[in-house]
């Protein structure tokens, strides 16, 4: 373990933004074709992971903790928006019988 | 070349490879959580995907991150995500489609986004390789002494972030209780 992570040198900067945006960008088309308001919330915590590891890879490469400082406050607010969201989904749920975004299209006016 | 200097080269060309193999991995976990039929499936798909982030983390020296990516992602927010599945009772009869020219444009808007970001990574082409300089960097100690230093006023606000969303997510799944 001590011998990989000190060893942790061969990987270019750009192939963690590549991944990174890889990532982020299913969790984009996710939101896109999605109709389960669920999966939609899954979609964004896959982009939030996205950024948190980006942060991570940018914070090792300059050498600076409050990268990772930040990635620890991205968890805090992703907790709370997914407590208050499933709660939503939980009312909307049982106003509509249906977790489908579509139903909610009157709330558009 | 000294022995000590070999194998110091097979461990980097080790680490890389587990490098490649997680980020594979991980991107093709997060299609599934996006392809799957089944929510419960997406739930546990998601669940690998977050499995290979906290690896990512441990290869980046991480440790920190790791756990606390192991603990409130694998464990609370799955856990509540699993939890309002089953209390709905959603499974793959219930399941609602889009229409296939929406999954198609959908898609293509994706690959546009994806295009946009890694010819605007290419072109300010940074391929350094990325160094650990300070071993200690993501341990709980260093990461500490900023959380209580620097970022103590956000460290606190947090604490008011979370008590507003636990008071506003008990208050928005109580029952109406003014028809009974």
């Amino acid at each position: 373990m001590e011998n990989l992570t000190t060893q942790m040198a061969g990987v270019p900067l750009n192939h963690y933004i590549y991944l990174c945006a890889i990532i982020f960008t299913i969790g984009v088309i996710g939101v896109l074709t999605r109709r389960n308001a669920i999966v939609i919330f899954m979609s964004v915590e896959l982009m939030l992971n996205a950024v948190n590891l980006l942060l991570t890879a940018f914070s090792v490469h300059s050498n600076d903790p409050s990268g990772q400082v930040f990635v620890f406050f991205i968890m805090t607010l992703a907790a709370a928006e997914v407590a208050v969201g499933l709660a939503i989904i939980v009312m909307v749920y049982r106003s509509t019988k249906s977790i489908d975004i579509n139903v909610l299209n009157r709330l558009k006016w | 070349m000294t022995d000590e200097e070999t194998n110091k080269t097979n461990n980097k060309l080790m680490s890389t490879q587990v490098f490649y193999f997680v980020a594979t991995l991980s991107i093709i976990f997060s299609l599934m959580v996006i392809f799957a039929k089944n929510p419960i499936h997406s739930v546990l798909y998601l669940i690998l995907t977050f499995f290979t982030f906290t690896v990512h983390y441990v290869l980046l020296n991480a440790q920190f991150l790791a756990v606390v990516n192991f603990i409130v992602y694998m464990g609370a927010i799955m856990v509540l995500f699993l939890f309002v599945l089953m209390l709905l009772n959603l499974n793959k009869e219930t399941e609602p489609v889009k229409s296939p020219l929406i999954k198609i444009v959908g898609v293509i808007a994706g690959c546009c986004l994806v295009v946009t970001l890694v010819g605007s990574f290419k072109a300010a082409s940074i391929n350094s390789p990325l160094i650990l300089k300070n071993q200690g960097l993501g341990l709980v100690e260093n990461l500490g002494k900023e959380l209580f230093g620097p970022f103590l006023l956000p460290f606190e606000l947090s604490s008011l972030l979370l008590l507003a969303a636990m008071v506003g997510a008990v208050l928005l799944s109580k029952r109406d209780e003014v028809e009974a």
